[in-house]
């Protein structure tokens, strides 16, 4: 009995693997809940730089090699470079976006943990395995995305809103080291040069708005329709 | 002819970085210029395509898809930068006249918005291009990001708010595709190895032995994903704000252009997915995808009071047909959607410069507030009502042959249900775009408003628009037929 619990128990690498990515989760979860502009770009910083140690830990535990280079991309980019985009171009804003949320804090934490909890299962039951990371980590992903959707509809400020697409592009990454380690490093450049675009196109967008309206709010986001 | 494929990619990525630099009226000219080139390079590449695959520098690829939606994407690209010419005329003239912050302002307005103008109609051009399903993502990903801007251009709350939800929604829709990419790569990496580059041939060819439940995942994530850039339902909500609120070039190009190439990126996944699966599973996804927005977009089109917003729910429309085009899998069919790519584009663009050129003479968007145009814009009012009822899909004009096609190809592959529902609710949008706007235009207008058009170089690119539509709707080039065959044969997944 205790020598299969044994050969069961995950090893110190997928032990390791699952610890990040449920740091990531958690999170995307504090996201859901900040009340600054600051604190919000920094608990993406901070996810960021989980993703990107994700990324050593696969690259040094299954030798791909490509996957330092990548790790290192994405953390300049993605824990430094963005960050200090949007926090330079939001500089003149308000620090307050507390009091955005659709909900209370506590039934939007509720909900999302139900839909996290669908996103983990529902990626669990798919039979999706491979070398790289263990499943855990795919189904966690798949919270992370699922999670990170919530922040969008959740939230009604630009901050939230925009972060919550980057954070959306973070799952994305955690998912993509485990089902498409070995994808060629030029394509991955791709991907993430994209995102410094659109990262910038947020920022001049998010600028505009406040230019125009002096809030972060998107609540009065609502002349268009029918 | 890899020459023409590079040019088709240089050309206007040249064009964007040059109007950084030229003066207003040279960039203007330069841009009809580098737009007439292209749309000669994609001609050039259609005898070439109807044989086969065309390779350039590793990363380029046209075959007789790509071929089609570069054709009308490249032909949008010449006609709208002659109708900008016009757009912007009568402002160049005032500013110029007025001189001082009122003329740098509006010559720093002119240059972002040719510099985004190239930008968005180079990605339009590389995504139908490039080889890889990673690549094509990027490429669709840098039309958003581009258009985004292109929509906030004019700075007004309306505009701000609607790109705002358009970079938003599309991002995020973007990042399920990107989501798609990746287990395609994941059910790739089965046969191919662990390391590969989505590469379009080589996924293909091994279509059949690839894992179900990936492929399934990746589909269904492509479809909404990309789907929210095509405007499918429910994903659509973004596009009528985008398009009533861009400038009108760029409603043009989003509405024309850019809503099929997205489409396209569906196809590509969906000749994989038909290899893995089998037809049933990926057809059944479109046609419940496209008879939803098909539905949706007719009962929208009534009431509807701002003409741009109107002719956006038409896209809607004409974007589920091409999905139920698709559903049917008929060769028939299936050459029919290619055709209406064509029609679409080249009708829905005529419409939108109409509308551009109301919008401009009345000073509204409102289209109860249009009456009497019909004899106030001679010539723009009546262009505008025959792209409208050729939208509606009235003979002669190529629409009518495309939903033709698309109908008969549904009864002969025993999709008799859905074909008679598309004939029902294209009816139904036949009345309800057509109604309003035909007694607006026609009745007496309150006050008298003069008679005239605000430039020739507007109405130049409508008659060139009608007259493509027509020409493929009476007669099409044999050289177009064979591409449209062929390109159909391709889909059918008869040619490897």
């Amino acid at each position: 009995m205790l020598h299969q619990a044994i050969a069961n128990a995950p090893t110190v690498f997928e032990g390791t693997a699952n610890t990040i990515a449920v740091i990531v989760l958690l999170l995307e979860f504090g996201m859901l809940r900040a009340a600054l502009l600051r604190a919000q770009v920094q608990l993406y910083a901070v996810q960021s730089l989980a993703v990107s140690v994700l990324a050593v830990v696969v690259a040094a535990g299954r030798g791909i090699p490509e996957l330092y280079v990548l790790a290192g991309l994405s953390f300049v980019l993605k824990a430094v470079i963005v960050p200090i985009v949007v926090l330079r171009l939001l500089r003149d804003a308000r620090a307050d976006i507390a009091g955005s949320g659709a909900l209370g804090v506590a039934s939007e934490v509720v909900l999302s943990i139900v839909v996290a909890a669908f996103g983990f299962f529902a990626f669990g039951a798919l039979g999706i395995t491979s070398k790289a990371l263990p499943t855990t980590s795919l189904s966690l992903s798949a919270a992370v995305i699922l999670v990170s959707f919530m922040l969008m509809i959740l939230r009604r400020d630009v901050v939230s809103q925009a972060i919550g697409f980057f954070s959306l592009e973070n799952g994305i990454s955690m998912a993509s080291l485990v089902v498409a380690a070995g994808m060629p490093l030029i394509l991955e450049v791709a991907f993430l040069f994209d995102l410094l675009v659109a990262v910038v196109v947020f920022g001049v967008l998010m600028r505009v708005h406040h230019g125009q309206s002096n809030s972060l709010s998107t609540v009065h986001l609502d002349r268009l329709r029918g | 002819m890899t020459v023409m494929l590079v040019l088709l990619v240089t050309v206007p990525l040249a064009m964007t970085l040059l109007s950084l630099v030229l003066p207003r009226r040279v960039t203007a000219g330069a841009t009809v210029v580098a737009g007439i080139a292209s749309f000669g390079f994609a001609v050039a590449l259609v005898p070439v395509a109807e044989h086969g695959t065309v390779h350039a520098v590793g990363y380029l690829r046209a075959d007789a898809l790509s071929v089609v939606f570069v054709l009308a994407t490249a032909f949008l690209y010449a006609t709208t930068s002659i109708y900008s010419v016009g757009y912007f005329g009568e402002q160049a003239r005032e500013t110029r006249r007025a001189g001082g912050g009122a003329e740098r302002q509006f010559r720093r307005y002119s240059m972002r918005f040719y510099v985004g103008f190239n930008a968005f109609a180079w990605s339009m051009l590389c995504a139908p291009l490039v080889n890889g399903l990673a690549l094509l993502w990027v490429a669709i990903e840098i039309t958003t990001v581009v258009s985004a801007l292109l929509v906030a251009l004019d700075r007004t709350d309306q505009a701000t708010e609607a790109a705002w939800k358009y970079v938003l929604i599309a991002s995020s829709g973007l990042g399920i595709a990107l989501l798609a990419t990746i287990m395609l790569y994941y059910a790739g990496a089965r046969v191919l190895g662990d390391s590969y580059d989505l590469a379009f041939d080589p996924l293909l060819a091994v279509a059949k032995h690839l894992p179900t439940v990936p492929v399934q995942l990746a589909f269904g994530l492509a479809v909404i994903g990309f789907g929210t850039k095509v405007g499918l339902f429910p994903v659509h909500t973004w596009l009528p704000d985008a398009h009533a609120e861009a400038p009108t070039p760029i409603s043009i190009l989003l509405s024309g252009a850019l809503l099929g190439t997205s489409f396209y990126a569906i196809i590509r996944y969906y000749q994989i997915a038909v290899g893995t699966l089998g037809p049933a599973f990926p057809r059944t996804i479109l046609a419940v995808f496209g008879v939803l927005s098909l539905l949706l977009a007719a009962l929208y089109l009534f009431g509807q009071r701002n003409i741009k917003r109107m002719l956006a729910y038409s896209s809607v429309e004409h974007m589920g047909i091409l999905a139920i085009a698709m559903s049917f899998g008929a060769p028939l069919a299936l050459a029919g959607l290619l055709l209406h790519v064509l029609g679409h584009a080249t009708a829905k663009s005529t419409a939108f410069m109409g509308a551009g050129i109301f919008v401009h003479k009345y000073a509204t968007k409102e289209l109860g507030k249009m009456r009497g145009a019909l004899n106030a814009l001679p010539w723009s009012a009546p262009l505008f009502l025959i792209a409208v009822f050729a939208l509606c899909a009235l003979p002669p004009f190529g629409i009518f042959r495309s939903e033709f096609m698309i109908v008969f190809g549904g009864i002969q592959s025993a999709h008799g249900v859905i074909a008679a529902a598309l004939v029902v609710l294209v009816t139904l949008a036949f009345f309800g775009l057509t109604l309003t706007t035909t007694r607006v235009l026609s009745e007496p207008a309150e006050t008298a408003i003069p008679r005239g058009e605000p430039s020739v170089w507007m109405v130049i690119p409508m008659v060139l628009g009608l007259g493509a539509l027509l020409m493929i709707g009476v007669h099409p080039p044999a050289e177009l037929t064979a591409l449209l065959q062929q390109g159909a044969a391709e889909l059918a997944g008869s040619v490897r």
